[in-house]
């Protein structure tokens, strides 16, 4: 077992390091170190300095008063409301991503730049304008649909489903934007020999495709959920910040704020950054996995040459 | 697909509304959270000890004049207690929200608290800001929230222009060239009150700021009273904070009487007494006077009385291309 | 390209109508009501509204800024990436994983965080306003250190703040501000679409480079570029148009002042405050409008170097 499993790391070591040891895909020593110095203080002046900041503020007052700022009841009730946010909206996005992926990398016809156009524009919807867009549609006061919604009694604004919606929206193109560049740089050849070969639609998509695009599609996936708990701007338009209802987390670290309860706000603007940690669980979980795979395969090779 | 089905019904599950017991919906400006989270409980209290019955007032805090636009989309508010009445006056006009008579229906037009805006200043006074010239100064640099998107900035731009008109007699083109030179003495323009405060406080930016009484007086024993004082102008302005009962709300959901017994507590000497502790100015003039010492006397003036009312002043002064629009473009 | 060959795959109509209509359902119809909600003005009205000169100035901040955040991220996104794919050094998961922080962690947050950093009492803002005593006290220590007297060290320490006090430079509350948290908030996008082409790679591609004499950077400049160019201008195309609409983060360390440093989504917020629905949406639609077509020409510039590409491959 133990042999195995030092296999395993040394394995996995050579695997990292492949690009370094070889004399075809090595810099030069100078530019290997300027570009890793320069790459660095970049990401630590723009990323790890404001994380800093954020837990500094957090724990000022102590790990106790982080403690109780994090098991608020208002806190918890946004921490869910959070939660279940993402979790509608993430699959949502998932399915949809997969799907205009395939179709925009693999297949070619006309008006393609313009529906990747479209797909990426969300993005550059200013957060506040997609809250707006929203109760544009849905006010049950001067609403498209307004006499719809008073007829069934049925409130989206204001209430969950209105921040599930700007949810959806601002974390739209994610997943699809990922995958995209990705399944273009791979073409198609590997799909059509597995079809021609009598492969299934499906079990080509599970066989072949998804495991060429899994690291994409990881990322999207942690991109799309992350942008869906941290979304501010937009979900603060349809929310009503009514408090302990409709306050999602980040409404709520802005509320926290604004009543001058600068460590307890951040407190729980920390349990945000922390999803960050979540990537990288995630990642060696999946690296682990696949690891073991292509281990296996290699066993198996090894024992039927 | 079994994801998406059950994603998709769980969407549809938090859509249908929810069943609840008496509740009350109070949508309010920013700053009256702390006033809020004592007068909540104090009421529930009164109405369970009348009624016998429990009762749970749900709020909703942020910049006045997005929460009237958010009751007007549609957002369920069984009362409105705002700091500027053209944020209660827009319910009457979108929708009807509101009875036009809304000034009406409570004491004092419907205001239960005044404020004033004041100074504060760091500790020691040592750029010696006394008054609005001050201010002006060159040299001299005030924290001011954004006037088109704070109500908190648009009553410190209203109380400088006003106190110059009455110090030039009503001569507007000084008082112009007085309110510009305050601005050009504004280093940053922030969206919100609170978001002023923070500047001035935490970035250590600026020799003023201007804020509500009530405000500086909550930075003091919040952010540290050795650090910060607060200082009167001769003249300063009064801002009266309307409230409201939201009528097509509270008959939807037939809490009218539950509402109107929220807002009519705000009168009352119990509630009056919670207000003053939070640094509003009462009404009720037996709590005026047992809180007199935390309110110094300050001569005031209303937009209603020196600057021909909000309607006139939204118009001249805040619409696009307006004065105060002229004034910052040309600083 | 031109004699293609028939697809084989399955399920182009199936994945390109769930695309449209999912694309209709969440964007389009809702993006619609902005245009019919302008639509409520005249065409000289609609033009009044969009080229008030404050209106514009915020065009030029927003638009200008953007890009720059844009290409400055891909520049130092593309280091990055290139860097957590292809050298091992201490830390690198944590680094790996921080990099997904700016969408985590709330605008607001983040401009908060970034404003108390570049403040001029912040961190970073303390050195960068006044960088004169700090170069002066850490050259006349240097000095000290090196066996020089502590009164000329004193002197160099004065002298070095003397002669570096025009040249503080100021971030929060100025545009460079908005730089900042704009880099901040687009920074994942290059990197995230950078890094997965990377670690596709084939080492065999750049071995067979080396091996037909290719030096490192010709082989990165002939080789490697044209299969990230793809990627990184999709990156960058994405890290723009965060940017553009981006107002939870800027708005904390903007400065706000007219004409100087006030961004087109602010305007659309003060418009909201006057409860104008109508002029919000009209500087709404014109902002679409240029995003969409920035957009655009970056997709198929996206398309035509990956076309390219494939071209020279196959």
């Amino acid at each position: 077992m133990s042999a195995a499993s030092s296999g395993l790391l040394r394995r996995k070591r050579a695997r990292d390091t492949r690009f370094e040891n070889s004399a075809a895909t090595r810099e030069a020593p100078w530019v290997k170190r300027l570009t890793l110095c320069f790459s660095l203080l970049f990401f630590g002046v723009f990323l790890l300095l404001p994380l800093i900041v954020v837990f500094a503020e957090a724990l000022r007052k102590g790990l106790e008063a982080y403690w109780a700022a994090i098991v608020d009841p208002d806190a918890l009730s946004a921490i869910k409301l959070t939660l279940i946010t993402a979790a509608i909206a993430l699959p949502l996005n998932l399915l949809f991503g997969v799907a205009a992926a395939w179709c925009i990398a693999k297949f070619e016809f006309r008006g393609k730049q313009l529906l990747t156009t479209l797909i990426d524009l969300p993005f550059s919807v200013s957060p506040v304008i997609a809250g707006l867009v929203f109760v544009l549609l849905f006010s049950t006061q001067h609403g498209w649909f307004a006499s719809l919604l008073e007829a069934g009694d049925v409130k989206v604004i204001f209430a969950v489903p209105g921040i599930v919606l700007a949810t959806v929206f601002v974390t739209f193109p994610f997943i699809a934007r990922e995958l995209i560049p990705l399944m273009q740089a791979q073409g198609r050849e590997e799909e059509e020999a597995a079809i021609v070969l009598g492969a299934r639609g499906w079990q080509t998509f599970w066989r072949v495709t998804l495991p060429n695009i899994k690291w994409g599609l990881l990322y999207g996936v942690i991109l799309c959920n992350a942008r869906a708990m941290g979304e501010f701007g937009a979900v603060s338009v349809v929310s009503g910040h009514i408090r302990g209802m409709t306050n999602t987390m980040p409404l709520y670290v802005e509320i926290l704020y604004n009543e001058y309860n600068f460590a307890a706000s951040f407190a729980v603007a920390s349990l945000l950054a922390l999803l960050a940690l979540v990537t990288l669980v995630v990642k060696t979980w999946v690296e682990w996995k696949a690891e073991q795979t292509l281990d296996l395969n290699d066993d198996e090779q090894e024992e039927n040459p | 697909m079994r994801v998406l089905s059950l994603s998709v019904s769980l969407f549809l599950l938090l859509a249908l509304p929810a069943r609840a017991e008496l509740t009350l919906l109070n949508v309010s400006y920013d700053v009256s959270r702390e006033l809020y989270k004592d007068i909540n409980p104090a009421f529930a209290a009164e109405w369970q000890a009348k009624k016998g019955a429990s009762i749970t007032i749900n709020q909703s805090h942020g910049g006045s004049s997005k929460q009237a636009l958010s009751v007007a989309a549609g957002l369920e508010a069984d009362v409105v207690t705002m700091n500027q009445s053209p944020d209660i006056d827009v319910l009457v006009e979108r929708g009807a929200l509101v009875a036009a008579d809304w000034k009406r229906r409570f004491p004092h037009e419907s205001a239960p608290y005044t404020t004033v805006s004041v100074f504060l200043v760091r500790k020691g006074n040592p750029k010696g800001i006394k008054d609005w010239a001050d201010l002006a100064r060159p040299g001299v640099s005030v924290i001011v929230p954004n006037p088109k998107t704070s109500g908190n900035g648009r009553y410190t731009y209203l109380a400088a222009w006003g106190q110059a008109l009455r110090k030039h007699g009503n001569d507007a083109a000084e008082a112009r060239k007085f309110v510009a030179a305050l601005f050009r003495n504004v280093p940053v323009l922030d969206g919100g009150g609170r978001g002023a405060t923070t500047t001035f406080t935490q970035r250590d930016i600026g020799d003023a700021l201007v804020t509500f009484e009530n405000e500086a007086a909550l930075i003091a024993d919040e952010l540290g009273s050795d650090r910060f004082e607060v200082v009167y102008p001769a003249l300063t302005i009064e801002a009266a904070a309307p409230v409201a009962v939201v009528d097509k709300v509270v008959d939807k959901r037939g809490t009218r009487e539950a509402a109107t017994a929220y807002l009519d507590f705000l009168f009352s000497p119990t509630g009056q007494r919670i207000i003053a502790r939070h640094r509003f100015r009462p009404r009720y003039p037996a709590v005026q006077k047992q809180f007199a010492a935390r309110f110094p006397a300050v001569a005031t003036f209303t937009v209603e009385n020196t600057l021909g009312g909000w309607a006139a002043v939204q118009k001249t002064h805040f619409a696009d291309g307006g004065i105060y629009d002229q004034i910052v473009e040309h600083r | 390209m031109a004699r293609r060959h028939k697809n084989v795959l399955p399920g182009f109509s199936l994945t390109l109508g769930y695309t449209l209509l999912y694309l209709s359902l969440i964007v389009l119809i809702p993006l619609a009501a902005i245009f019919v909600k302008s639509a409520e003005l005249s065409p000289a009205e609609f033009w009044k509204i969009v080229s008030a000169p404050r209106v514009v100035a915020s065009y030029k901040v927003s638009f200008g800024l953007s890009l720059a955040a844009a290409a400055i991220n891909s520049v130092f996104g593309l280091m990055l990436a290139w860097s957590l794919v292809r050298y091992s050094f201490p830390g690198k998961k944590l680094v790996d994983a921080l990099v997904d922080l700016p969408f985590a962690l709330p605008t607001a947050v983040a401009g908060i965080a970034l404003t108390a950093l570049y403040a001029g009492n912040g961190w970073l803002g303390k050195f960068l306003e006044t960088p004169g005593p700090f170069i002066g006290d850490t050259l006349s220590s240097l000095w000290l250190l090196f066996g020089g007297e502590a009164d000329s060290a004193e002197r160099l320490a004065e002298s070095c703040a003397e002669t570096l006090a025009g040249f503080g430079l100021k971030v929060a509350y100025t545009p460079l501000g908005i730089l900042v948290a704009l880099i901040f908030i687009g920074l994942p996008f290059v990197v995230r679409t950078v890094q997965p082409i990377l670690e596709d790679l084939d080492m065999e591609l750049e071995e067979a480079a080396a091996s037909l004499g290719a030096r490192r950077w010709q082989t990165f400049r002939h080789v490697l570029l044209p299969i990230l160019l793809p990627a990184l201008l999709t990156g960058f195309a994405l890290a723009f148009a965060r940017a553009v609409g981006e107002y939870g983060s800027v708005i904390f360390i903007a400065g706000n002042i007219p004409l100087v440093s006030e961004i087109t989504p602010l305007m659309i917020i003060t418009k909201l405050e006057q409860y104008d629905y109508v002029g919000a949406t009209a500087v709404a639609a014109v902002m679409l409008m240029l995003s969409f077509v920035l957009l655009l020409a970056v997709n198929i510039l996206q398309a035509w170097s990956s076309r390219r590409f494939r071209r020279g491959r196959g």
